[in-house]
């Protein structure tokens, strides 16, 4: 801001022909419209901010309560693995929101990014797992076993079952948590960015971008389900739900500390985002949704704005998959199906782009109803001549709720919201709500 | 004088068909001018060419002290060099309030990093509040700015020219859909700004450039017809005969 203060006023100041409009601020009160522009605390300008934090902490609390880690039975440690892994899908369609609800860029691929940060993770997790159980196995051996044989081990036992022995270079790592760790910030950021750096500086926008995510995330998909991948085939990386050197520490314990972890990123993250997005930051990329032509003109460099969105919320869901798939357990490549990251740009539309809240709300309102549906504990309908599914019929509910809501309620779940507090809407002179890629999923999610 | 902008020999052809042929132009750093022409004359394209978004077959474009080339730049670049346009339909931030509108074109600056960690200034609120005050916008700070009139988007704009401080302004039909009074406000505006910084004004208008009292160029058919003053020009045979007499 260092520019603005050496700025000259207008010159003349005062227009010599009559102003359409004037304010009526009286000599030496506050100038008129000053209010408008008055510094507001973060909490005034992110009403939302204190009651998800206030939600979340009393969820995080009761769930600790009832959880089986403290006695009481109420509920299981496989739903509170459920209820942790729903927090981190929260996380990854927070990062949607952002990419597509406020910056219009609708990304059919975020969900790789999540499931590669969940493959970092997992490789170390298997990895020195097996090496603990190498060791134990050879503890009962005359001649202490030597790092080679150590790492023989390791090997025979990971990838045994694509019919390999040998350590594929991408594993060098992965003795190592700190450098893995690295690994589920760089491999999706270095990615994005890779994939950014070229779609975006030859202007992709629309539904060749959306299309062009989708190829990127089959192609990624396609290549781990081969068997010299590196990273097992079809057989994903499993075991992950056991944290090395913690086996005496019980399951109902590490899905407590695993969800708490979650609710923690998704708070952190939730602030964080809230922060950005109520500033100039948040500002300058609504109005490239709107207006990418006009937001150049007015000098800003929109492309390197949408690298830097689409890196940084692809790092983001690397995070939430190294969160994930612990709770998860496995991760195999179906995980990165294009239909995935479908699913995500379906959540955030349901619950309510352009906004964090609406982001969350679809997320846990969508993936917690799917597991009903999906899970078979929804009752089946018998119509005499055919009997509805919930299993089947659930995709076809879902693609069929989509397109209602595209199509007359573009709000979403936080639209409600809206209602609630009765803010009118702005005449917006039939000029389109967001971005109109609506379209392709549509179709897609129809499928 | 040196000259601020100086466009020389520029042709550009969509599909076949010659918007802009040859075209030359010459602008001061504190000079307005006035450009007319009829419809399809080429006078957006040629802003369109300034400002980056039409990149030109031939000829040169050449900015400020240095002569620096602008066909190498990005609009962006262009843009931040210091060239700030006002198109011929109003574009706001319709999803956006009229303060957000005008921080966003507040001299700043661009990058992703600097947005993050900008906050309003002292120097900086003031300098909004004039600008809404000098627009008589001031009442509707705190409104969308898709809920404005036509009028007042055309004012929104202006405001935004103005707090991008540019040093050369490209301006598109401003007086369109504004009335009489307003209009004269517009001149007015428009006269002030020219004493510091050179103006390129696109009008139909004949009285409201005549009110402006600068120099006029006519365009045809993609290059200069006459240049001039507007005495000068509207007795001018050819033109009279291309664009006057038509009207
Ligand atoms: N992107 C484009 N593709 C094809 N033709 C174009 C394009 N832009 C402009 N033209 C053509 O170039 C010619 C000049 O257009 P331009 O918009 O510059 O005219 P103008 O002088 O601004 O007219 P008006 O007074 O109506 O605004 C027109 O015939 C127009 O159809
Ligand atoms: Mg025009």
């Amino acid at each position: 801001m260092t520019a603005l203060s050496s700025v000259d006023k207008y010159p003349g100041g005062e227009p010599s022909g009559p102003p359409p409009v004037r304010g009526s601020g009286g000599e030496g009160a506050e100038p008129p419209g000053s209010a408008a522009l008055a510094p507001r605390s973060f909490l005034a300008r992110n009403p939302s901010v204190f009651w998800f934090l206030a939600i979340l902490i009393g969820f995080t609390a009761l769930v600790t309560v009832l959880s089986p880690a403290l006695g009481a039975e109420v509920i299981s440690t496989s739903f509170i693995k459920t209820l942790g892994k729903t927090l981190c899908l929260c996380l990854v369609a927070l990062a949607m929101d952002v990419v597509w609800g406020y910056t219009g860029i609708l990304s059919l691929g975020h969900m790789a990014f999540f499931a590669l940060g969940g493959y970092m993770i997992g490789q170390w997790l298997m990895y020195a797992r097996t090496e603990e159980i190498v060791l134990t196995s050879l503890a009962g051996t005359p001649i202490p076993p030597t790092a080679a044989e150590v790492a023989q081990g390791v090997a025979t036992q990971i990838f045994g079952v694509v019919g390999s022995s040998e350590m594929p270079a991408i594993w060098s790592f992965a003795h190592s948590l700190p450098a893995q760790l690295a690994l589920v910030v760089l491999v999706p950021g270095l990615l994005a960015f890779l994939f950014g750096w070229l779609a975006f500086r030859s202007r992709v926008t629309g539904v060749y971008l959306s299309i062009l995510t989708q190829a990127m995330t089959l192609a990624l998909s396609l290549y781990l389900f081969q068997n010299d991948s590196g990273l097992r085939g079809n057989n994903g990386l499993s075991g992950l739900q056991n944290l090395p050197g913690a086996a005496q520490i019980g399951q109902d314990r590490l899905s407590l500390w695993f969800f708490w972890a979650s609710a923690a990123a998704l708070a952190l993250t939730y602030l964080l985002l809230a922060w950005a997005l109520s500033g100039k930051f948040g500002s300058v990329l609504r109005a490239i949704r709107d207006d990418e032509a006009r937001v150049r003109f007015l000098g800003y460099p929109v492309e390197a704005y949408k690298i830097f969105v689409f890196t940084g919320t692809a790092v983001l869901c690397g995070l939430a998959g190294a969160l994930y798939y612990p709770q998860a357990g496995i991760i195999n490549p179906a995980e990165l199906a294009p239909i995935a990251s479908i699913y995500l740009a379906v959540w955030v539309a349901i619950g309510g782009r352009g906004r964090l809240y609406g982001a969350v709300l679809g997320a846990v309102f969508v993936s917690l109803l799917s597991s009903w549906f999906t899970g078979g504990r929804a009752p089946s309908i018998p119509l005499g001549f055919y009997t509805v599914n919930w299993v089947d019929w659930w995709q076809v509910l879902l693609g069929l709720a989509f397109v209602l809501v595209t199509l007359f309620a573009p709000k979403g779940l936080g639209g409600l919201v809206d209602m609630a507090q009765k803010i009118r809407t702005p005449d917006r002179k039939g000029a389109p709500l967001g971005p109109d890629d609506g379209a392709l999923q549509e179709r897609e999610a129809q499928e | 004088m040196s000259a601020l902008l100086e466009v020389s020999g520029v042709s550009v052809t969509f599909d076949g068909f010659r918007a802009i042929n040859n075209l030359s132009f010459t602008i001061g750093p504190a000079e307005m001018r006035a450009v007319i022409g009829p419809n399809g004359a080429g006078k957006t394209t040629f802003m369109d060419i300034v400002t980056g978004k039409t990149k030109p077959d031939t000829g040169k474009v050449l900015w400020g002290e240095k002569s620096v080339s602008l066909l190498s730049l990005s609009e962006a670049q262009i843009a931040r060099a210091g060239i700030g346009r006002k198109f011929q339909r109003p574009t706001v931030f319709e999803d956006q309030s009229v303060a957000e509108n005008l921080v966003l074109a507040l001299k700043s600056p661009r990058g992703p990093l600097a947005a993050l960690r900008f906050a309003l200034s002292g120097p900086g609120r003031d300098r909004v509040l004039d600008l809404a005050r000098e627009v008589g916008l001031s009442d509707h700070l705190a409104r969308k700015a898709g809920e404005l009139s036509h009028g007042q988007k055309q004012w929104l704009e202006i405001a935004m020219l103005l707090a991008q401080e540019p040093r050369l302004l490209l301006v598109d039909e401003p007086a369109a859909g504004m009335t009489g009074v307003e209009r004269e406000h517009t001149t007015a505006m428009l006269v002030e700004m020219a004493r510091t910084r050179a103006v390129v004004v696109v009008e139909h208008d004949m009285d409201f450039v005549r009110r402006l009292n600068c120099k006029v160029t006519v365009l045809h058919e993609g290059s200069v017809l006459a240049e001039g003053s507007l005495d000068h020009v509207t007795s001018d045979p050819t033109v009279i005969d291309v664009y006057l007499g038509r009207g």
